[in-house]
């Protein structure tokens, strides 16, 4: 394998999105994760389904619970091992 | 006891790093903040897959010896204090100077279906991109207006994803008239053709502009109107680039005087970039969008100054103004079409929060009055999206800000944990 091709396989870590397990790049947010679960992120007042919009921590959109705690933008966490995610709270 | 700096830097993107190496070489202690957990800000964002452009790798290099306060979201703020909410617990910062470098946010404008998930910001998708979001082989669409477009399409080209168009609404002649006129910038020339190339093949659509998007639980194609009719396109992420707005609340918690030229605040200061408040300095996007080259240059003069070099700070200045013109050349040729503020139907979502329809706020004069009668701009975001909106389409004026400046855990307000503050170097 070359420098370069070793060096874009990144490491993977395992979390939990709504019970099942997701797989992404080490250094990768919450919402990269939650993103290849599903792209329904909360639920709006009137039932819509939601997800980032801005991207940077503004728009609070992408709020899940992380680890029991609600209300977490997505967007600005990292993903950590064994995190365990819940959406549409 | 708190930490205490000389030099306090609120912001880590290009503005806030040049700062905080130029406050460091006059000796000043400095300490430099963000919300997110890693510094280089929105255009400097660390990209998993390609890494920094050389110019981010640079200044993230020479800003090394600032104490580095990641993923800290500043909530509330005292003359001389800063406080921080982490993921932790909360800390609370002093200083004897302070550097606002807290850049700008993009506008978003209600349209029909903006609300569905696949639609995002521009630089809000390149930015979910570079931290791992899942594009390639996904169908992207990106529209509204300017040079960000084409950087935003190559970018997201790269990690794979299919550009379907991208949907500029300046007219093709402005465009045109903009691009002879880099001419007198080769570098900026040298880019923009660099831009350009990452993108053959890519249609690129002028004097047009996207005026619904579609799809049921998520977006699944737009409608572009074109001067021939509507166009309706399948897609899977809608890529949008309204302007971006000043982040000012911050620098307005704070007490520093805010100017208004067009429909959004930013921070007034003097040439040598002093606020209102004596101890309190202002660079880049907050004091006006002015792009990356005038944040560099702004956050080194203010620095500078912050770090007692005013002579050096002032010597600067032309450099500076030159990047200013520039910034209002780019202003004026992709101002806005009048019609994009004019897209949301009665039933379109304004505020997204509180999920609060148009057709809500008629009637109201003030955002005041709309608040207490409909709720509209007081969610989580508190304001920060529709108030930019309804500022923009000329409904009602910003909304000011308050304390706190971001939703807070109680405890934070309660009890700041200072005693064992943990900062590492960048």
């Amino acid at each position: 394998m070359t420098a370069r091709a070793s060096m874009s396989k990144a490491t993977e870590l395992q979390l939990e999105i709504d019970g099942l397990p997701v797989s992404v790049p080490a250094g990768a947010n919450v919402a990269a994760a939650v993103a290849r679960a599903t792209p329904a992120f909360r639920r709006a007042v009137l039932g819509e389904a939601r997800g980032p919009l801005c991207g940077m921590g503004v728009c609070f959109e992408c709020r899940v619970r992380i680890d029991e705690r609600d209300h977490q933008r997505a967007c600005m966490v990292l993903a950590r091992a064994g995190m365990r995610v819940q959406t549409l709270v | 006891m708190s930490e205490h700096y000389d030099v306090l830097v609120c912001g880590a993107g290009p503005a806030g790093l040049a700062a905080a190496r130029a406050a460091g070489s006059r000796g000043a202690r400095v300490g430099l903040v963000d919300a997110q957990p890693r510094p280089g800000g929105q255009i400097w964002r660390h990209d998993l897959r390609f890494g920094e452009p050389r110019a981010a790798r640079r200044a993230l290099a020479a800003a090394s010896g600032a104490d580095w306060v990641g993923a800290a979201q500043v909530v509330a703020a005292e003359r001389g204090g800063l406080l921080l909410e982490r993921a932790d617990g909360a800390i609370s910062l002093r200083y004897e100077r302070l550097v606002l470098a807290t850049g700008a946010r993009e506008l978003m404008l209600p349209f029909p279906g903006w609300t569905l998930p696949g639609v995002t910001g521009a630089g809000g998708l390149q930015a979910l991109v570079k931290q791992g979001w899942p594009i390639t082989g996904r169908r992207v669409v990106v529209a509204g207006t300017g040079p960000l477009l084409l950087s935003v399409a190559a970018g997201l080209r790269k990690h794979g994803a299919r550009i379907l168009a991208i949907v500029e609404q300046a007219p093709a002649a402005r465009v045109r008239a903009f691009a002879l006129g880099l001419a007198g910038s080769p570098a900026t020339a040298a880019q923009a053709l660099q831009l350009r190339l990452g993108l053959i093949g890519v249609p690129y659509r002028c004097g047009e502009f996207v005026q619904a998007a579609h799809g049921d639980g998520r977006l699944q194609a737009v409608t572009i109107r074109t001067p021939r009719g509507l166009m309706r396109l399948d897609c899977d992420h809608l890529a949008v680039a309204y302007g971006l707005v000043p982040n000012v609340e911050l620098a307005h918690l704070l007490g520093c005087r805010l100017e208004r030229t067009g429909p959004h605040a930013a921070v007034a200061t003097d040439a040598l970039l002093r606020t209102s408040v004596p101890e309190v300095f202002a660079a880049g996007e907050v004091r006006g969008v002015g792009g990356v080259a005038t944040a560099r240059i702004e956050g080194r003069m203010a620095g500078l100054a912050a770090g007692g070099a005013d002579a050096a700070a002032d010597a600067l200045r032309r450099t500076q103004h030159k990047a200013r013109r520039f910034a209002a050349k780019v202003a004026r040729c992709f101002a806005l079409d009048p019609r994009l503020y004019a897209l949301a139907e009665p039933a379109t979502i304004v505020c997204r929060c509180e999920d609060v329809p148009m057709a809500a706020l008629t009637g109201f004069q003030d955002a005041r009055a709309v608040k207490l009668a409909t709720r509209c701009g007081m969610g989580a975001c508190q304001g920060r999206i529709c108030g930019d909106a309804l500022a923009a389409m000329g409904r009602y004026a910003q909304p000011q800000a308050a304390s706190p400046l971001f939703p807070v855990r109680l405890a934070t307000l309660c009890e700041p944990r200072t005693d064992s503050l943990s900062v590492t170097s960048t």
